[in-house]
């Protein structure tokens, strides 16, 4: 394989670790959206907070990634991107600052109104990022954008892109359900992992009516990456996704939360990789390919050896977040760590 | 030369109306942005010296200090993630044109951030969260390489930075496209080392000065606890030490500068014209034809600053053709920014070699109000050197984006002026509420804190839950 695909299947990995990474964040956005008024959606709330919040920062840089690997790696394809596809990513970016201010100033904030307004605005642009990324996409596989592409409506306001947002939206809620049972299992709070697995379930059943619209929709819109997903290689990874989604379903029933995660996982991701080898050798069909696209050989080279470096370097960093967050070793400070202890008052403040 | 008419049409037919807007808003962002910077690059190391003397000495002063250090990093580390992520996106879609051509040649260096970043997001987690649950001496050791993070994360941008500046390691092809790219030419240019350096020990002075400076106010209010003194001296001693520091690598960077880039550094001295015995201006307005009108002016200086000698010859503006170099009114921004960091940098080396002077004398603290007062004001007064270093170097090297290979006209994007504009609204709009809303929260924090160091209850106990029952207390009419 040559360096440029070896960075385009780097591209693909690093988005797939986004869709499941950053979906399952955006989908307990989700869930705190419509988690009802302060009495009702307390406890829900209360799991969500809890469980986004030491990871929230490192599931969202994937997206830097993903945006340094395309400059980087494929200039052409950059730029073709965010000419043609300006407003949904503008939007996108604008979503990106409400929901992690929004996320971040909730929780040191004590009035309730106060609470209400950063949160509302974590809530909706939880729903509204993930959508405008997903629309993008569908503008992207459609073939709708090319080089020299100039931004206009119907590059996302079409019918994939409108799909292809409500897929993104209704996968994250899926991911961020079935995080959040686990991780309700893992708290012992009963009451939530029937809660959010009822959630979960639901949005597995919206996810399914999706995918069938979808593939109605990108039959005659989507004709190149329709044709992929429905024969050979992107044919196995679409039934792979419906094997993941139709476990995670019966996993969750079993009870098996830890497994209904992976399963979960591996459904989301599938369909990622789906929707990459459909595209083969397009990085934006039907205009540009893999090789067209590809910056000078030396930075490829270059890019993939930064790349090894930093998944020898980060990679543990990342499993070791993970495992402490899942065994419940990491906890905000609460008001009582930041109060002075009594060994600390060594002189009375003289005011 | 062409004349003055036909130049200025020549310069309106290169900017495209989307410019001014597409501009604006990279300044506006990035110019916020960079705010949170030094915190973000230095408050770890700040708080992990502090985090190291309370475990060491048993120090439950020190730890408090550390673990309230660590809530402010939190809310501070999230706003900067989401102020950054929009500066990446900017990247597509104000510069689209620069990424394309030029991505593959300068791209790497994010490429290093991206991952530093990533590290220091999983790093800080772990750091933050820590705090109650992992064993004491093994929550430090998972903090310790944050600050090292850090200075890999601005080594990524700052090579991508000091590239636009001096750009090097490709051959021009065919259209103009570049070929045969040298990664590590393309990395260390000329003025990377420079830029680094001044610019690293920039965020520790910073984030030094800025945290002291909370304290320093609570001393001239009466709170003269340990608790303050030691909040005040660990942060303040980190940036005194280096502020002499700075003063060297800033003449440093100065200089490569004027080898380097000579028409930025006409600009940041308002040299018109190629010329030896080139007089110093402090301050001072650049005219059309040339001339200065108000400033103060030291002759020879500039050549005496710039090469140790009044016969040094400087490079003037009219050194290329009126298009290629900053306008007017941008060497006049660009200088002013640049006397005022000098001018602040040199009060703040006064500043610390005067509580150098007490300890040496004393073995302690300066006692005069007026040192306190000073050093409140070192905080705001340091932040403010950042940005104008930032503007010196962005104004100075108009109106190319990528120096004498592109200019800023040809990068920018084609989207149309009013959505441009509509978006600059937009985020102003959200970038105040935000940073408004942190602002609040932080001084809040620290007002709850103080209440309940004096044994006053504020709003009564947290309640963990974001929309929890309103608690008794609540201030009526404070719902919706």
């Amino acid at each position: 394989m040559s360096a440029g695909g070896l960075v385009a299947l780097v591209l693909l990995i690093v988005v797939a670790a986004y869709s499941c990474a950053g979906g399952v964040d955006y989908g307990a956005g989700f869930w705190d959206l419509v988690a009802g008024g302060a009495v009702r959606g307390e406890r829900p709330r209360w799991l969500i907070d809890h469980s986004m919040e030491p990871v929230w920062e490192a599931n969202n840089v994937w997206l830097i990634f993903i945006m340094v690997i395309s400059w980087t790696g494929f200039p052409v394809f950059f730029q073709t991107l965010f000419t043609a596809l300006w407003l949904p990513l503008a939007l996108a970016a604008v979503g990106l600052v409400l929901r992690g201010a929004g996320f971040a100033l909730r929780k040191p904030t004590r009035r309730l109104a106060e609470r209400r307004v950063y949160g509302a605005a974590f809530a909706v642009a939880s729903l509204l990022t993930p959508f405008f990324l997903g629309a993008a996409v569908g503008g992207l596989a459609s073939g709708r954008v090319a080089p020299g592409t100039q931004a206009s409506a119907d590059t996302w306001a079409n019918p994939s892109s409108i799909v292809a947002g409500l897929l993104t939206v209704a996968a994250t809620a899926f991911l961020g359900s079935v995080f959040l049972t686990a991780d309700a299992h893992g708290l012992a709070a009963v009451d939530l992992v029937g809660y959010f697995r009822r959630r979960a379930w639901a949005s597995l059943v919206v996810l399914a009516v999706l995918a069938l619209a979808g593939a109605v929709v990108t039959r005659d819109d989507a004709p190149y990456v329709y044709g992929g997903l429905t024969s050979g290689a992107g044919l196995v990874l679409v039934l792979a996704a419906v094997v993941g989604a139709l476990g995670t379903a019966w996993l969750l029933a079993r009870g098996a939360f830890g497994w209904a995660r992976v399963t979960a996982v591996v459904c989301v991701a599938a369909v990622v990789f789906g929707w990459g080898i459909a595209q083969r050798p397009y990085l934006v069909p039907t205009s540009l390919t893999v090789a067209q696209a590809a910056g000078a050989p030396t930075t490829l080279r270059w890019l993939l050896l930064v790349i090894v470096v930093a998944v020898v370097v980060v990679g543990p960093a990342l499993v070791l977040l993970y495992r402490l967050d899942t065994r419940g070793r990491l906890e905000a400070l609460s008001d009582t760590d930041l109060r002075r202890p009594a060994a600390a008052r060594d002189t009375p403040p003289t005011v | 030369m062409p004349s003055a008419p036909s130049a200025l049409s020549l310069l309106s037919a290169h900017a495209p109306p989307q410019m001014l807007p597409a501009r604006e808003l990279m300044a506006f962002t990035l110019a916020s942005h960079i705010v949170l910077v030094p915190l973000a690059v230095a408050l770890p190391f700040i708080t992990l010296v502090m985090h190291h003397r309370g475990l060491r000495r048993g120090d439950p002063v020190a730890l408090l200090l550390a673990r309230r250090w660590s809530a402010v990093m939190a809310v501070q580390f999230a706003v900067g993630v989401v102020t950054g992520t929009v500066l990446t996106f900017e990247f597509g879609l104000l510069w689209p044109a620069m990424m394309g051509r030029w991505g593959d040649v300068f791209g790497l260096g994010f490429g290093i951030e991206g991952w530093a970043f990533f590290l220091e997001a999983v790093l800080l987690a772990i750091y933050l969260y820590g705090w109650r649950r992992l064993r004491p001496w093994t929550h430090f050791w998972l903090g310790v390489p944050l600050p090292f993070v850090a200075m890999l994360g601005a080594f990524g941008i700052l090579a991508a930075n000091s590239w636009m500046n001096t750009p090097g390691g490709f051959s021009l092809g065919a259209a103009g496209r570049p070929v045969d790219v040298r990664v590590r030419q393309a990395v260390f240019t000329p003025m990377f080392g420079p830029q680094y350096w001044h610019f690293a020990v920039a965020m520790f002075l910073t984030a030094g000065y800025v945290v002291a400076g909370v304290y320093a106010v609570g001393w001239l209010r009466g709170r003269r606890d340990r608790y303050h003194r030691l909040g005040f001296c660990v942060p303040f001693t980190v940036a005194a030490v280096i502020t002499p520091v700075q003063f060297v690598l800033g003449d440093a960077i100065a200089r490569a500068v004027f080898h380097k880039q000579p028409v930025k550094f006409a600009a940041t001295e308002l040299v018109w014209t190629t010329d030896r015995h080139v007089p110093e201006y402090l301050f001072g307005r650049l005219q059309p034809d040339g001339t200065v009108k108000g400033g103060i002016r030291i002759p020879q200086l500039d050549s005496i600053l710039a090469g140790f000698s009044p016969d040094t010859q400087v490079t003037g503006l009219t050194s290329v053709p009126a298009g290629d170099h900053p306008t007017v009114v941008q060497a006049t921004i660009a200088h002013w920014a640049f006397d005022i960091m000098v001018g602040v940098g040199s009060l703040l080396i006064l500043l610390a070699l005067w509580y150098g002077w007490s300890w040496l004398r004393r073995r302690d603290m300066p006692g005069s109000r007026w040192f306190y007062r000073c050093a409140a004001l070192a905080g705001a007064a340091s932040v403010l050197t950042v940005e104008c270093g930032w503007v010196t170097t962005e104004v100075g090297r108009q109106p190319w984006i990528v120096y004498r290979h592109m200019r800023v006209s040809e990068a920018v994007t084609s989207t149309r002026a009013g959505a441009l504009w509509a978006m600059l609204g937009l985020v102003i709009v959200v970038y105040a509420l935000v940073f408004s809303a942190f602002l609040a929260i932080v001084l809040k924090m620290r007002t709850r804190w103080r209440q309940a160091d004096e044994g006053l209850e504020g709003e009564g106990p947290e309640s963990v839950t974001p929309y929890g029952p309103r608690p008794e207390t609540a201030v009526p009419g404070g719902g919706r």
